[in-house]
């Protein structure tokens, strides 16, 4: 039903990339951050066949402990939990390792969240009503050091960064360029990366670049306007 | 006036209305302060360019407005005898004046001195605002008003004009100065008062719904999102999305004002109402957002007719929606991935919604392009200039 809901992530389809993801040397070693028993429990069932899944955490505190122990590749983390939300956990598990990846993974579809999230660090966002598909696809994705868009996330960050700017800014940090809002657009509407590649006559390794270097601006940008429009856009 | 008072306060980290009223006394204690103020406009400059980034503001400390009285009554002191004096009967009072006024006024608090300004800058065209902005607690008021009027009692004394049994007549007609101006700004007070209540009510009501679109937010939204990801029934899928679409515009919506309807409510409600006729899946992004207009709705109805036309022929499960506000158009783009078609060859009665599509975009200045390859989805593209193109 929910098929290609949320195509994010790009991926052609179920089976063949993740089979040859399962190839390599290891599997992927994820770790799974929700305070929902029912919904982790779900979770494993739908990924453990390709990855990993070395350990779970339900509040803030298990889940930076968890994770410093078992040093997953890649964190699926929910935004909201108990204890400090899971803005408090990407900030303290990168403060001693920088290297783990995460990807954002909640019901809540509200601006101010998933901003939060990403510029505290996060490689991507996706709602739960993923399918299982493409929620492996954005796992790999999210491991291979790629970002993950949304067509959500890419309307976020479209509106985000619109507006009049106030005060000094960094060009290269503060505005997308025609391009990156170019591919954006695209996202938001619902293509999906190899997609965007045909259709703006661009590689696909091109379009990732692009994508990796507006979530890099996302984190970086010091523009209030971020923070500010964040607060006061609540509407889904 | 030119900005040497708050130049120097921001230098100084003072208030500005603290060396204003330094120089207000210098100037009554002989013309020194009119002289000050002079050099200092000619001594300095506004920095060119653009101002500084932000300036910090820095909180008036204690210390730093004890330095300035203590500065101020040296130069009081120095002018005295310097010969440069008006006379202690006149000099001594306004000091104690004006230290009581700076007391009501820069003791108070700051940050209720900022809600205050909010405030009063609703009600416009207030000459009293300065006046009236601080929230000046009650031994605030007494300690000033003390002052101030011991500052009178000296001065009316000094001028012998009253002996000091008199003073009963001064502290008359200061209640009788009060009530007076209690009665020409108690109704503008009471309306501000009422503001400040009713806007603290609208904060403690807005942070309950905060709390339980929290708790809502986990347990049911929860359920609504595994509903959907487990194999359920179709209708049941669609069901838990429209319960959660409902859900969420309770929680997160904006309270609008009765009539005044959003682009993006608009189109969620097109996408919720087609994923109800439908069952299929309807994913919207709004970028921007713009009060509607005739040329909304005609956007926002024509969306509505790709969607359907998208949800009954494509043959696929989701239609994705993108409309966004530019400044100078809004433009949209209704895609599914569905079996797609070819424009060329279009039977009868989808010609006539393409049509109704592109005629509604005609008669309100706008194109709509729709492209389609059988096998490859079909994506409508919607666009209307703003007013007057």
């Amino acid at each position: 039903m929910n098929q290609g809901r949320d195509q994010a992530v790009g991926a052609p389809g179920p089976a063949g990339e993740g089979a040859a993801a399962g190839q390599g040397a290891s599997r992927t070693r994820v770790f799974l951050v929700d305070d929902h028993r029912f919904f982790l429990s779900g979770l494993r069932a739908e990924l453990g066949a390709e990855f990993e899944i070395v350990g779970d955490g339900g509040d803030a505190e298990a889940a930076v402990e968890g994770i410093r122990r078992t040093e997953p590749d890649v964190v699926l983390l929910d935004v909201h939990l108990p204890g400090g939300g899971g803005r408090s956990v990407i900030e303290a598990v990168h403060r001693t390792r920088p290297e783990v990846r995460f990807l954002a993974l909640s019901v809540s579809d509200a601006a101010e969240d998933v901003i939060a999230v990403i510029r505290a660090g996060a490689r991507g966002y996706v709602t739960k009503s993923i399918s299982p598909a493409d929620l492996a696809a954005a796992i790999r994705r999210v491991r291979d050091g790629d970002a993950v868009f949304s067509p959500r996330l890419a309307g976020f960050v479209l509106d985000a960064f619109r507006g009049r700017l106030d005060g000094p800014v960094d060009p290269e940090l503060d505005q997308l360029t025609t391009r990156e809002q170019e591919v954006l657009r695209h996202i938001a509407r619902g293509y999906t990366y190899k997609e965007v590649a045909r259709r703006l006559h661009l590689s696909v390794k091109t379009v990732e670049t692009h994508v990796s270097s507006v979530l890099r601006k996302l984190q970086l940008s010091s523009r209030h306007e971020l923070t500010r429009w964040a607060t006061d856009r609540r509407l889904v | 006036m030119t900005g040497v008072a708050a130049g120097l306060g921001e230098r100084l980290g003072i208030d500005p209305v603290l060396v204003r009223t330094a120089l207000v006394v210098l100037t009554l204690a002989g013309g020194a302060g009119v002289a000050l103020y002079l050099a200092g406009w000619a001594l300095s400059h506004e920095p060119e360019g653009e101002r500084l980034a932000a300036p910090v503001r820095r909180e008036p400390t204690l210390r730093q407005t004890v330095a300035l009285g203590c500065i101020v009554l040296g130069l009081l002191l120095l002018l005295r005898e310097a010969g440069l004096w008006f006379g202690d009967a006149l000099v001594w009072p306004v000091a104690l004046g004006a230290a009581g006024f700076t007391v009501i006024w820069a003791r108070s608090d700051s940050t209720d001195r900022a809600r205050w300004a909010i405030v009063g800058y609703r009600i416009p065209g207030n000459p009293f605002e300065a006046l009236f902005t601080g929230r000046v607690s009650l031994p605030r008021i007494v300690f000033g008003g003390l002052l101030v009027f011991s500052g009178m009692a000296v001065f009316l004394a000094a001028n012998d004009a009253l002996t000091l049994a008199a003073v009963g007549y001064v502290a008359l007609s200061v209640v009788v100065t009060a009530a007076g101006i209690a009665l020409i700004f108690g109704p503008w007070m009471a309306r501000l008062a009422r503001q400040v209540t009713d806007e603290r009510r609208e904060r403690i009501r807005s942070e309950e719904r905060a709390e339980m679109a929290a708790h809502l937010h986990d347990s049911v939204l929860h359920t609504l999102a595994l509903i959907q990801r487990a194999d359920a029934s179709p209708e049941v899928a669609t069901l838990a999305r429209r319960q959660e679409r409902e859900l969420r515009t309770w929680l997160y919506g904006r309270d609008l004002p009765a009539g005044e309807e959003r682009l993006s409510a608009a189109v969620e409600a097109v996408a919720a109402r087609v994923e109800q006729l439908h069952n299929v899946v309807v994913d919207v992004v709004v970028v921007g957002d713009d009060p509607m207009d005739e040329r909304a709705w005609a956007i926002v109805h024509a969306c509505q007719e790709a969607a359907i036309n998208a949800a009954r022929h494509s043959g696929a499960q989701l239609v994705s929606v993108y409309v966004e506000a530019e400044p100078d158009a809004i433009t949209a783009f209704v895609r599914d991935q569905g079996k797609g078609f070819d424009p060329d060859a279009v039977p009868e009665d989808r010609r006539g919604i393409a049509e109704s599509i592109r005629g509604r975009m005609r008669r309100h200045g706008g194109t709509a392009v729709i492209t389609s390859e059988p096998g490859e989805g079909t994506e409508v593209h919607l666009r209307v200039p703003r007013e007057a193109a």
